[in-house]
């Protein structure tokens, strides 16, 4: 399997580190549901048989977290970006959310 | 004629001398019926075994075993074989020395040869560190009862003298031994416990795929399936490997990711290892079957995955350790490698519990080690089935475990299942 | 040589006359020539019995000329290089190639074993479920014994392989595997239209059937043809043809495993070149072109030595120039006999009968018959085989039901073709049932792989060629390059009708499906009356297709059979399917130069030159090799040294080498934010010149790992792992940085390898220090405290740091320099401290003086413990988040029964501590109940004169004083143990302020 690292170009899979489900984020630690949120955050996952996103890390590369579409049924990756993006994606929809 | 369906050695003669014209069907080709009782979801060893013992132990034959292909085909036919008990931790020990002591009787228990194999399994280790966390463990499995000694490094050289011992790169140092581990024919696990349930009474109804359930008012009422709605007060799932999926269709997320781990058999070569030995330098794990093939694995790709197959860097991996640890093998060559998909559980053991959905129960999570557990599973999911509670050594295995913190973490990696 | 070659046909084959080949079978000498296989110059050679059966023992010679081969396995080489099961049809020549035959006793034509043929109705498919159960301790004791005794064919080596292996990567536009007119065609295709290409065969010879077919190609012969195209292929800068390669396996993304086999066809490789090399292949296109494998028929005793594959048996003649026999019956459901029947007779030989099982031959093929004398039988089949250790005779019964027995002494067989479908179905595809071809076909593809020629089922010659044009163009155009189809050739169309036929009915003998394996019609019916029936219960339960040969020549015959005894077409019983590797690869290719020493790389300190000078005993921690302590000559053993070393350091002043510490600069306006949010403690509070002691969580609240945080500037801080965990620790402050939090000006450097960097502890540090670092700064207990930290130089102008820490409990520094000056300072150091006394101590007791400090460890931090199980709860900060907070609440962490960390040490002070020794109350039984923890850490300690330890007890705090025994049955041990505080020496700390 090769992943296209958009700093370093395709590389084996092998120079990767999996986490899992890029799909769970986390929580505010503040909230009420603080406790109930960071259970679902750590433990619960969608392990999806399909499409999914994932994180990746390029541990034998440029150390960039990479969030990978990738289908777990056959493997084929669809698309890499990096994490950070995604992220601060995430937190600017955010907080332009009312 | 009379048909041979108890097997011994004199049926074996008998049908010898008649063409096998006598032999019956291992199991019946069920179709269901409306409903049943219990209706177990997944024809695997886990769930076979649960419904020989439903049958045998808690009376309950009024019960059917579905399964979407054909029985067996899941991990229970794609392992490395390989029964053992010797776990760190109180929640583990108890239920896998029941699942040791039913291997033992297994075979006069159920009419059928599974080639229970007590040929010891060595975990080899390389440092004092881990010298002494071996020695933890085995001491915990002598307190509770369990055989286990550590042997120093003249002891593992006169079982193994070919080993590398002396141009490794992490010496070997000694070992941990359980003699009463060993191997079992796994496809044997399956077909034998088919067969015991299925003169017991029970169905097994293959090429039936779960497609929905039922649930009214929180409880469940049946399994739609690809041949029809199949009634019951109770289901079991037993389908690790795609254990959330089926959750899903019941509304439910678990603490389980599906993870693809290779396994590999060699050419069939005369036997020169006799038992299981382990490397505790790398991911390496070995032993040699009654047909001469080594079989053996090591870690898990570590990538979610239903594919049933994996990538070249961890079999290079495994090989990698292969050759570390007996250099002998280099010209042996390699003649099958496959994948199966492990339940990787958050703590990387296994759930045998109630859901919140009333009458639905699930059995999973068991990581790569699942076909060792195969009989106590089967008993302990029996006994929650029938009971509605939980078997005395299956008590840890709670769904709700980690909302409460009560983890059992024999490796200490915490939430992230690949790890485990 | 008294008879040699004497099949070996004049003016035929591929093979060097001109160079002669000396080799031994059974300790025999022959001769062949180069360019022979092993079977090929045993065929020329007369010598039919090659081999015996798996469970039977029958005779067995050679069936196939490929990796198909099923009988014929020997064992090549000898001692070290001795190489079990290895198939004499792919075993190329070499001079003094050593041959023996397996799994007979005493001798190949006189096998004892053969006895178990008789026993046969009782070894039926699945008869050891059946019995074998009792008594159950007879398994282990009695039965697996002799079953195992016969398990097996060759026998490995014992010695370690002493050959090297070697592994490689290649990327190209476009992998064509294979090279017969398919492949050839759609290389030429792709190259010309200027793909990067790259061609495997595994053969030795590049050209797949065309050099055991005759054909004509653009009026040359295939082989010419085949030569040419090479030949044009080779001259390209954009083409790299590998020959003696076989792609095991297709995995993701195009990349596909090969093994080039560099020096197996030569006795002993040459001086540093590996006997093979593991090739990972990584293609933008694929195009499986491997051709076909024969089917045979099943007969009764179609495993005699003589009967062979139809294709075989032309593979013989026309590539190696061998006759396989004199008079040969040939038996057939397709045109393919035609060819043959042209190749016997091109090799002088008589054949006696064409058997068809297709009531109406074509004419052409009846014709060509009739013309050579031969006599056909048309919708007849050979029912048995005649004759034991070679064939004498075939039965032959015909449509109406007469037989009749011809002599022959070689029956070519064909029961049409499978496709080479295998590399396609290894990413899950499913292959296809084509019932005019009677044959599986590839299924659905990854978009980028495509199938040509016989591979796909375009069995003839010509139409492998369109097939190879016009994929080796798309898969060209599919990378980038515009490409036109090449011209095909012209060729002579050859017949290729079939009608599928599996197995003889009027068998009178055993007929097999599965020849290695031993798996007969009768096992295949006696699966399906036990409701075997899947595919995949056939195979499990029968062993059909598990064979070295991996069912090639049977699965589908087997899978057949199975669908005419349960009344359903063939689909609807299962399709094949196939996993890697394609041919058995050979364990020591797979793992390449990691073995031995070189398993793992080995990580050496910047000391590791000057240690080994010292004679340093090294030990392994992770990848790194440390310095475990430095005897010192009288020493008796390792303990006395240690003792020395920690006495000194605790007296005067010793040097240790901590470069081992994983190492991180945190820089940016936000990095004290960040360090409050990965730590339990306050590190944004952490005054700039000062160091603290930090604990990290992993999200569920266990520990993860400890060091210390270093602030240089208000925005530069430097921060330490343990060395167990310090690429672990990167990885998830990377996480914490990119992902959690990518709004916070960080950024984080990994610099483990940057710095070397010593502890120089002792109560003499400062002297020694005062002599290292460079003027004026002032290292006085005023001006540099316990936990201060700076930027300084040393050794006159060298960039150094300095920090005031202490893992022994001593006055101590951590002084470190960029890691090319870690030879030099260690060497200073030493020098400089002689009038000190100074010495360098290791790994040993480094850890003796944590436990008598009662410091934490990988023993400790195992993964399973809280900050509060190890007594560092206090140090969480209650005013912020950081990681593992929330999840470090729930029930079961913050249990008061939860075992923590404590300190014991043993009543009988004489007696010695054991890690893993589990506690047990005084005066109760060592029961698992009465389990309260476990020893994690013990050390002797010389400051004390006894064995101290650290453990996890239940309740700890409340049970000061109290006597437990530790028990320790896998070492046969219980001791009385005092619980003591996890502290034994200096208590207070006075000794690190000073």
């Amino acid at each position: 399997m090769r992943i296209n690292c958009p700093f370093c170009g395709e590389r084996g899979n092998d120079e990767f580190s999996y986490l899992g489900d890029a799909s769970v984020v986390r929580p505010d630690a503040s909230a009420p549901d603080a406790a109930d949120a960071f259970y679902a955050f750590a433990y619960e996952r969608r392990n999806v048989a399909g499409p999914t996103q994932e994180l990746w890390y390029h541990s034998a590369g440029c150390h960039a977290w990479l969030v990978v579409t990738r289908d777990t049924r056959t493997h084929e990756i669809s698309d890499v970006k990096p994490a950070q993006d995604i992220a601060l994606e995430r937190q600017n929809s955010a907080s332009t959310t009312p | 004629m009379l048909s041979s369906d108890r097997y011994s050695i004199f049926s074996v003669l008998a049908e010898a001398l008649r063409g096998q014209t006598g032999w019956k069907p291992a199991w019946r080709k069920a179709t269901p019926k409306p409903s049943y009782d219990i209706v177990i979801v997944g024809g695997g060893g886990h769930g076979l075994a649960t419904a020989y013992y439903l049958a045998k132990r808690y009376g309950n034959a009024n019960v059917a075993v579905i399964e979407k292909g054909w029985i067996g085909g899941g991990n229970v036919g794609r392992n490395t074989t390989i029964v053992r008990s010797n776990y760190l931790l109180p929640g583990n020990i108890p239920f896998y020395e029941t699942s040791m002591k039913l291997w033992e009787g297994l075979e006069q228990d159920l009419n059928y040869n599974a080639m229970v194999s007590q040929r010891g399994v060595l975990n080899l280790y390389h440092s004092d560190a881990q010298r002494d966390a071996y020695a933890r463990r085995g001491n915990a499995m002598r307190l509770h009862g369990v055989d286990s000694e550590l042997l120093d490094l003249d002891a593992v050289r006169a079982m193994y003298p070919w080993l590398n011992y002396d141009n490794a790169r992490f010496p070997i140092k000694g070992g941990l031994i359980q003699r009463r581990g060993g191997t079992v024919r796994h496809d044997a696990v399956a077909w034998g416990y088919a067969r015991g349930a299925d003169r017991l009474g029970v169905d097994i109804i293959e090429n039936a795929e779960v497609t929905g359930f039922r649930i009214e008012n929180g409880k469940i009422g049946g399994v739609e399936t690809t041949r029809g709605f199949i009634g019951a007060n109770k289901v079991g799932l037993a389908v690790a490997g795609n254990s959330s999926r089926v959750a899903a269709l019941a509304g439910m997320m678990l603490p389980i990711e599906s993870h693809v781990l290779q396994a590999f058999v060699s050419e069939g070569i005369k036997p020169f290892i006799d038992g299981v030995v382990t490397f505790g330098a790398g991911h390496f794990y070995i032993s040699q079957s009654d047909k001469g093939g080594l079989v053996f694995g090591g870690d898990i790709d570590g990538y979610n995955s239903y594919a049933q197959r994996g990538n070249l860097p961890v079999v290079e991996d495994v090989l990698e350790g292969g050759m570390a640890l007996m250099p002998r093998i280099g010209r042996v060559r390699l003649l099958r490698s496959w994948g199966g998909i492990m339940d990787m559980s958050m703590d990387g053991s296994p759930i045998i519990d109630r859901t919140p959905i009333e009458g639905l129960y699930f059995n999973g999570g068991w990581c790569y080690g699942g076909f060792k557990a195969t009989p106590a599973s089967g008993l302990c999911f029996a006994h929650l089935l029938a009971r509605d509670e939980p078997h005395e050594v299956a008590k840890a295995y709670r769904l709700d475990r980690f909302r409460t913190g009560h983890m059992i973490d024999e490796k200490g990696m915490g939430n992230q299942p690949n790890l485990h | 040589m008294t008879q040699s070659q004497t099949f070996r046909v004049s003016g035929l084959g591929l093979v060097d006359r001109t160079k002669s080949l000396d080799f031994t079978f059974d300790g025999v000498p022959y001769t062949g020539y180069a360019g022979d296989t092993l079977a090929s110059a045993l065929l020329a050679n007369g010598i039919r019995l090659v081999g015996r059966s798996f469970k039977y023992h029958r005779p067995r010679g050679i069936l196939t000329a490929g990796s198909e081969e099923p009988n014929a396995l020997v064992e090549l080489r000898s001692g070290a290089r001795r190489e079990p099961n290895t198939r004499a049809t792919v075993a190329e020549l070499y001079e003094g190639l050593e041959a023996k035959s397996q799994n007979r006793f005493p001798s190949l034509s006189f096998d004892l074993l053969s006895v178990n043929g008789l026993l046969s109705p009782v070894f039926s498919a699945g008869f050891y479920y059946k019995t074998f159960m009792w008594p159950a301790a007879f398994w282990e004791k009695l039965y697996e014994p002799i079953i195992r005794r016969a398990a097996g064919l060759g026998s490995a080596a014992i010695e370690p392989d002493p050959d090297l292996y070697d592994k490689a990567n290649a990327f190209c536009d476009v992998l064509v595997i294979g090279s017969g007119p398919a492949g050839l065609m759609a290389a030429l295709s792709a190259a010309r239209a200027g793909a990067k290409v790259i061609v495997v065969d595994e053969s030795f010879a590049m050209g797949g059937r065309l050099l055991s077919d005759v054909r004509s190609i653009d009026g040359k012969s295939g082989v010419d043809w085949a030569n040419a195209v090479v030949a044009e292929l080779a001259a390209s800068p954009r083409v790299r043809l590998m020959p003696r390669t076989t792609i095991f396996g297709a995995y993701d993304s195009g990349t596909f495993g090969a093994v080039e086999r560099v020096a197996d066809h030569v006795a002993v490789p040459a001086a540093g070149e590996p006997r093979q090399r593991l090739w990972h292949i990584v293609a933008k296109h694929t195009i499986v072109a491997q051709g076909s494998t024969e089917r045979p028929i099943v007969f009764g005793n179609n495993d005699r030595p003589g009967v062979m594959l139809a294709s075989a048996v032309r593979s013989y003649i026309n590539r190696f120039g061998v006759a396989p026999g004199q008079t040969a019956v040939v038996f057939s459901n397709n045109d393919d006999a035609a060819n043959t029947i042209d190749d016997l007779i091109r090799a002088g030989m008589t054949v006696a009968a064409l058997v068809d099982t297709r009531p109406i031959l074509p004419p052409a093929i009846k014709s060509k018959a009739r013309k050579h004398g031969i006599r056909v039988f048309e919708g007849a089949a050979v029912a048995d085989a005649i004759g034991g250790q070679r064939v004498s005779g075939a039965r032959i019964v015909a449509a109406y039901g007469t037989a009749q027995t011809i002599s022959c002494d070689l029956i070519a067989a064909s029961g049409g073709f499978n496709p080479n479908v295998q590399v396609t179905t290894h990413l899950g595809g499913r292959s296809q049932w084509q019932e005019n071809l009677a044959a599986f076909v590839p299924g659905t593809l990854p978009k980028w792989m495509a199938v040509a020629g016989a591979a796909n089922g375009s069995f003839s010659t010509s139409s492998c060629l369109i097939d190879g044009a016009r994929t080796g163009a798309e898969a060209a155009a599919a990378c980038g390059f515009a490409a036109a189809v090449a011209t095909v050739p012209s060729t002579d169309d050859e017949l290729t009708e079939v009608s599928a036929f599996w197995h003889v009915e009027a068998a009178k003998h055993k007929a097999f499906v599965d020849q290695q394996n031993d798996v007969t019609a009768a096992d295949i019916r006696l699966a399906e009356r036990e409701g075997f029936r899947s595919v995949e219960h056939l195979k499990r339960y029968t062993t059909l297709g598990m064979a070295t040969d991996q069912g090639k020549t049977s699965n589908v015959n087997g899978l057949a059979m199975m669908a005419e005894l349960t009344n359903k077409s063939i689909p609807a019983t299962g399709a094949t399917s196939a996993r890697p590797p394609y041919t058995p690869v050979s364990l020591g290719v797979l793992a390449g130069e990691h073995r031995e020493k070189h398993f793992k790389p080995t990580r050496l300190t910047p000391s590791h030159d000057w240690a080994k000078e010292r004679g340093a005993v090294f030990v392994e921690t992770g990848m790194w090799l440390r310095a475990q302590y430095f005897p010192k000559s009288g020493e008796r053993d390792w303990l006395e040294t240690v003792n020395r070393e920690v006495k000194t350091v605790r007296s005067g002043v010793g040097v240790c080498d901590v470069s081992t510490l994983g190492k991180i600069e945190v820089h940016g306006t936000d990095a004290g934010k960040f360090l409050d949010r990965v730590y339990i403690n306050m590190m944004s509070t952490l005054g700039v010149g000062k160091a603290r002691y930090g604990m990290m969580l992993r999200e569920d609240g266990v520990a993860m790992d400890d060091g210390t945080a270093a602030r240089f500037a208000d925005d530069r801080y430097f921060i330490t792992t343990t060395t167990a965990n310090a690429i672990k620790v990167l990885q998830h402050l990377e996480l914490c940085r990119q992902w959690h939090w990518p709004d916070l000006d960080v950024q984080l450097f990994p610099v483990s390898d940057q710095w070397a960097q010593y502890s120089v502890a002792g109560p003499r540090a400062r002297d020694l220090l005062a002599k290292i670092v460079d003027a004026p700064f002032d290292i006085s207990n005023a001006a540099f405290p316990y936990m201060a930290c700076a930027e300084i130089t040393a050794l006159g102008g060298i960039k150094a740091r300095i920090y005031r820490l202490s893992f022994s409990g001593e006055l101590a520094y951590e002084i470190a320099v960029p890691a090319r000056y870690g030879d030099l300072l260690i060497r200073r150091l030493m020098s400089e401290g002689e009038e000190f006394g100074a010495i360098p101590y290791g790994t040993e007791a480094l850890g003796v003086m944590r436990i008598e400090k009662g410091h934490v460890a990988g023993a400790e931090l195992n993964g399973t413990t809280t900050a509060a199980d190890l007594g560092l709860g206090k140090m969480a900060s209650t005013k912020k988040d950081f990681v593992g907070r929330v999840l470090a609440q729930r029930p079961g962490l913050v249990d008061p029964d939860r075992p923590r960390l404590i300190g014991f040490k043993p009543i009988d002070t004489a007696v010695r501590l054991r890690g893993g020794a589990h506690f047990i109350g005084k005066d109760e039984e060592p029961t698992a109940q009465n389990d309260q923890g476990y020893m994690t850490s013990v050390a002797y300690s010389p400051m004390l004169g006894h064995w101290v330890g650290l453990g996890l007890l239940a309740r700890s705090e409340a049970r000061m004083g109290e006597i437990l025994k530790a028990v320790d049955p896998v070492r046969g041990e219980s001791t009385l143990v005092q619980v003591v505080p996890a502290a034994f020496y200096d208590v207070e700390g006075a000794r690190l302020r000073v």
